[in-house]
Formats: structure tokens, C-alpha cells, sequence
């Protein structure tokens, strides 16, 4: 677990789905290495027997009768969309 | 009439029942410091027609002889929060041109009591920031001023900051996901609280970290704190976290009788290279609560420095999963596409132009730390040191400590650009004193309790035990009593 080289910044950024343009790479890994060398402290920590935590308020999560409760709002759903065309949200094709 | 502005709400409910003055006038003197202060860049999109008419209906009710306790006050909101018809867009360029088609749960709950809207407030971009500088609006500004410098009214919720110190809304909505609320109403003199996770729903309200955030209000006084706390809280079954406890009244609990309370002081928040002025109000603080008949006891927390570096693990974590939805598909920016540009290519450019470079950096953390071979060396751990973290509070609880004296921040307000060559980290630690109560899930308020040297509010954290939102408030009215902090900013703008 050490600093975070370009190649890895590069992949990081695909994975988040936000380009980087490849000359502000190195920059990003630099920065990206200094959180995670902030974070490292967190190994000075026993952690033996310790559950990650899952739930900060010990709470059971309410259940509810399974039956459809909301719909019929097409017109509200798409309202927003930056394109939206015969009742279906609008993509650029998808080709695999 | 003038200067209504400046009301409490305490005072503004109670003169609206005594008709001493309408709905209608309090909203005008607010609208009318909105647009005299459109140099502290607070509130970002007014909206002075949904006010006039909600003044309106609730000086009707008032007339009627209904007024619930938010009848006729006019506030400010969050732009997290989700306003139908009014753009919601979280400071963020990704999400211009939004205007929800639902309301969130706490606005809802808030017009339902009559609660006016001035407009939406300045905030960094999806909260992530501690300074307002990430906001797409430009900064917000701190009405206090000691000098040319314009300083930093905090953040995230600066924007509410400044608008509350300034007296543009009586009080106004924040979140707070690692101090958000505290930080910034501790630099500009104000209350904030953030409520215990559960307490409020966040249905409605742009998420940033699930497991972190809360709503609560930021106001003048305590007393302000309690009532609005009490029209904001309660059960809501379209936030599943949201805690079906009821609410009690807040405002009742605020009696300033807290002999015998124990309040503990943590031995770990005395960090080293803190200023002395810090140190010497927390100094100040402890002794006007042992005057007031409190029993001070000195405790340990002993994984307190551990909890920043859990919190960027855990924060960007979730934010990174959170704001996956912002893809430029169903809401938002949609980036101009080349000719031959896949799906991928108009995500990639979507975010790259949507997303500001702070929150860009915490996607792309949150990625790495929940990507194949890192999840348990730095997810995991951080949450099992995030439940050694809760359990420190927990013991300090069981041993009969009823609430918990710190300062709020690590300095007053600083300068606006003053930080922008600073490396992310450094910013990072502002929130030093107020992320172990996200962490840990408990009740956190801030309360202005003197100036530094240079004449800058400075403020005190008080935390409670899970639940306990009325004996917190209770401690921190006979803070604000005896610390008597009247001061306000001199209008510059």
C-alpha cells in the first residue's frame, strides 16, 4: 500500500468514469498519494476481533407490505433528462 | 418596518401571534437584506414569489387562529436540498437546470408548518468542502470582517452561514456529513446542530455519504435550535434509516438547569499546535459550565486521531457510489458528444465537465479504496476503526457522562483563497474536532461563545449521547447564557 503511480491514477479515473486529460495525470496521482498516505495511519490501529461497522444506530430496518405504492409518472421521471425521446430516456448507441 | 430581519424566530412567532406584524412584513424585510447583501454571494437562487405567497397563507392561518410553531418564518434552504419547481443542483455544474418534481421530506414538513422560503443558499459542491470555495455559485462570504480580506464563512453549508450571521433569513437549513453545520456556524457566530443519524430524514436530499449525513438548522440562538429542530425532526417511511422515536419538545427541554450534569471533557482533543485562543475558550467553557452547576470530569477518547483519516476512507467511499447517478441520462449536464462518441466516452465527458475538481478527487479516492484489493486494507479498516470510534463514546456514556465539552474548530474564519495552494489534506483538517460525532452517529452542536484577538467569532462544541438532542440543547442554553456572545457583524456589505 504505497503511493499511487500514473498508470494507476489512469485507471482509477476510467473507473470513475471521468476522463483525465493525460497531461493533468501526474498531478492527480500526486494528490491521490497524499490522501492515501494520510489514510495510513489507520494501520497503527488493532483492529483484532473488531467487525467493521454496519449500521451507526443499532437499528432492525422497517419492512412494509410488498405492494406497488408509486407510478404513473412517465412525464415527471423524464421531465428533467437532457434528452428523453418517445417516452424513453435517450442515449448515443450502444454498441458492444 | 425595518429590522425584522433580525428577529429570532423565538421572537418572530411569538410577535406574528401577538400580531404585532405579518407574515407579509417579515418576509419583505428579508427579501429586502437579500438583495442588499448579494455581496456575501449566500443565497444563490431567491425566490421572492414562493415567499410572498407562503407569507401570505400563513398570516391566513395565524388569522384563523392555526399557526404551528414555523407559521409565517421565513428561511433559507440548502441548495442539497431538494425544492420542487426551484433548482436544486448541490453547487454542482453537473446538475444544472434540475428542478425536482417532489419536495424533500424536511421542506415538505417545514411548508406544512407554515415555514416560508426566501430562496436556496451557496454551499460547496455535493457538501464536499470546508470553506465554500467548491461551490459552482463562487464563494459565499463571511459578514464578518476584521480587515480587507474577505474571509471564509466555513462550510459546507456557508452559504447558510453567512445568511444566518448576516440577518438575510431569520434561520436557514444545513447538512452535516463531517461538520458541515458546526464548522460554519462556529465562523460566523451562529447555532447549528446536527441531530443524531435518524433523527431527521434525508429523503429528498442529495446524497453525499449515507451513512453520514443528517440535516439540521442553523440559527441565532439555541432556543432557535430547539423549535426548528422540532419541525425538521420525525419518523418518515421513505427514509429507511430514519428512527421511528417520537420527538419531544425541544424547546421545553431548553430550561438552563443543568446541575448535576456530567460533562466530560476529552483529553485528546487538546491537540498539539492548537492556538493558544482555542485552548484558552474551551478553558473558559469548562468553567462556566462548572459554574452552572455541571460536574466536570476529565475523559479519554482514545482513537479521536484516528477518526479523519476513517472518515476520507469511508466519506469519498460512499460519495463515489453515491454520485455514480450523475451520468448525464436522467437529470443534469449532458456533455456535447463527437461524432463516433460511445456511451462511455459521454459519461466520462459528462463528469469530467460536471464535477468540480474536489469532488472529482474524492470519486476517484472512494473508487480506489473500494476497488478490487484495496476494499479491505482501507474500506474495512476504516470502519472497524470507525466502530473503535463509537465505542469510545459509548463507554463514556455508561460511565455517566451526560455530554461532552470540545472546540468547534481548530481556528476562526480564515481567508478566501488563503488555502488554494494548500495540499487537500490540510483543508481536510478543519473538521478535526467535529467528524468523530459522524462517525459515531451522535448529536453535535456549536455554540458562539467569544471572539478571538482579531475580533472573529470562535465557537464551542458540545456532543450528546444518541437521542438526547433535549438535554444537549439544555447544556449548550446555559452555554450560550452564561457566554452572553451578542456580538454581530459590522454591515460592510
Amino acid at each position: 500500500m504505497s503511493g499511487i503511480d500514473i498508470d494507476t491514477a489512469r485507471k482509477v479515473a476510467h473507473l470513475a468514469r471521468i476522463r483525465v486529460a493525460p497531461e493533468a495525470l501526474p498531478k492527480l496521482a500526486e494528490q491521490l498519494s497524499g490522501i492515501l498516505a494520510f489514510m495510513e495511519q489507520l494501520n497503527a490501529v488493532d483492529v483484532t476481533g473488531v467487525e467493521p461497522m454496519t449500521s451507526v444506530t443499532p437499528m432492525r430496518l422497517k419492512r412494509r407490505a410488498d405492494v406497488v405504492t408509486d407510478g404513473d409518472r412517465q412525464a415527471a421521471v423524464l421531465a428533467n433528462a437532457p434528452d428523453a425521446r418517445e417516452g424513453f430516456f435517450a442515449v448515443p448507441k450502444v454498441v458492444e | 418596518m425595518s429590522g425584522l430581519n433580525t428577529l429570532t424566530l423565538a421572537e418572530a412567532r411569538d410577535g406574528l401571534r401577538a400580531r404585532d406584524f405579518t407574515a407579509v412584513e417579515l418576509t419583505e424585510a428579508c427579501l429586502g437584506a437579500i438583495d442588499a447583501g448579494r455581496a456575501l454571494n449566500a443565497v444563490v437562487h431567491a425566490t421572492p414569489d414562493i415567499a410572498r405567497a407562503q407569507a401570505i397563507a400563513a398570516d391566513a392561518r395565524i388569522a384563523g387562529g392555526d399557526a404551528p410553531a414555523m407559521c409565517g418564518l421565513p428561511l433559507g434552504i440548502k441548495d442539497l436540498f431538494c425544492t420542487k419547481g426551484v433548482p436544486s443542483q448541490a453547487a454542482s455544474n453537473i446538475l444544472r437546470g434540475f428542478k425536482p418534481e417532489y419536495e424533500s421530506t424536511v421542506t415538505a414538513k417545514l411548508f406544512g408548518a407554515g415555514a416560508v422560503m426566501l430562496g436556496k443558499l451557496n454551499m460547496d459542491e455535493f457538501a464536499m468542502g470546508s470553506s465554500n470555495e467548491t461551490s459552482c455559485y463562487g464563494n459565499a462570504v463571511n459578514p464578518w470582517k476584521v480587515d480587507d480580506r474577505l474571509l471564509t464563512p466555513g462550510g459546507s453549508s456557508g452559504g447558510s452561514a453567512a445568511a444566518v450571521a448576516a440577518d438575510l433569513c431569520l434561520a436557514a437549513t444545513g447538512t452535516d456529513t463531517g461538520g458541515s453545520i458546526r464548522q460554519p456556524a462556529a465562523l460566523t457566530g451562529i447555532v447549528g446542530i446536527k441531530p443524531t443519524y435518524g433523527r431527521v430524514s434525508r429523503w429528498g436530499i442529495v446524497a453525499f455519504a449515507s451513512s453520514l449525513d443528517q440535516a439540521g438548522p442553523m440559527t441565532k440562538t439555541v432556543r432557535d435550535a430547539a423549535i426548528f429542530l422540532g419541525a425538521m425532526a420525525g419518523h418518515d417511511p421513505q427514509d429507511s434509516t430514519s428512527a421511528d422515536i417520537p420527538v419531544p419538545d425541544f424547546e421545553a427541554m431548553c430550561t438552563g438547569d443543568i446541575r448535576g450534569r456530567v460533562i466530560g471533557i476529552p483529553r485528546e482533543y487538546r491537540m498539539e499546535g492548537m492556538p493558544a485562543e482555542i485552548d484558552a475558550l474551551w478553558d473558559k467553557g469548562v468553567a462556566m459550565l462548572r459554574d452552572a452547576g455541571a460536574v466536570i470530569r476529565d475523559i479519554s477518547l482514545p482513537h479521536t486521531k484516528y477518526a479523519l483519516p476513517a472518515y476520507y476512507v469511508i466519506a469519498p467511499a460512499e460519495a463515489s457510489s453515491n454520485l455514480a447517478r450523475y451520468d448525464g441520462v436522467r437529470f443534469g449536464h449532458r456533455a456535447k458528444l463527437a461524432q463516433g462518441d460511445g456511451i462511455t466516452d459521454m459519461y466520462e465527458k459528462t463528469r469530467a465537465e460536471g464535477f468540480g475538481a474536489e469532488v472529482q478527487r474524492r470519486i476517484m479516492v472512494g473508487t480506489y479504496v473500494l476497488s478490487a484489493g484495496f476494499y479491505d486494507a482501507y474500506y474495512n479498516r476504516a470502519r472497524r476503526v470507525r466502530a473503535l470510534i463509537k465505542r469510545d463514546f459509548d463507554l463514556a456514556f455508561a460511565d455517566g457522562v451526560d455530554a461532552i465539552l470540545t472546540p468547534a474548530t481548530p481556528s476562526a474564519a480564515f481567508g478566501l483563497g488563503e488555502m488554494a495552494s494548500a495540499d487537500p489534506v490540510e483543508m481536510y483538517l478543519n473538521d478535526v474536532f467535529t467528524v468523530t460525532v459522524n462517525l459515531a452517529g451522535l448529536p453535535g452542536i456549536s455554540v458562539p461563545a467569544g471572539l478571538d484577538a482579531q475580533g472573529l467569532p470562535l465557537g464551542l462544541q458540545l456532543i450528546g449521547r444518541p437521542w438526547d438532542e433535549g438535554g444537549l440543547l439544555n447544556v449548550a442554553y446555559a452555554l450560550e447564557r452564561a457566554a452572553g456572545f451578542v456580538a454581530k457583524p459590522a454591515q460592510w456589505w
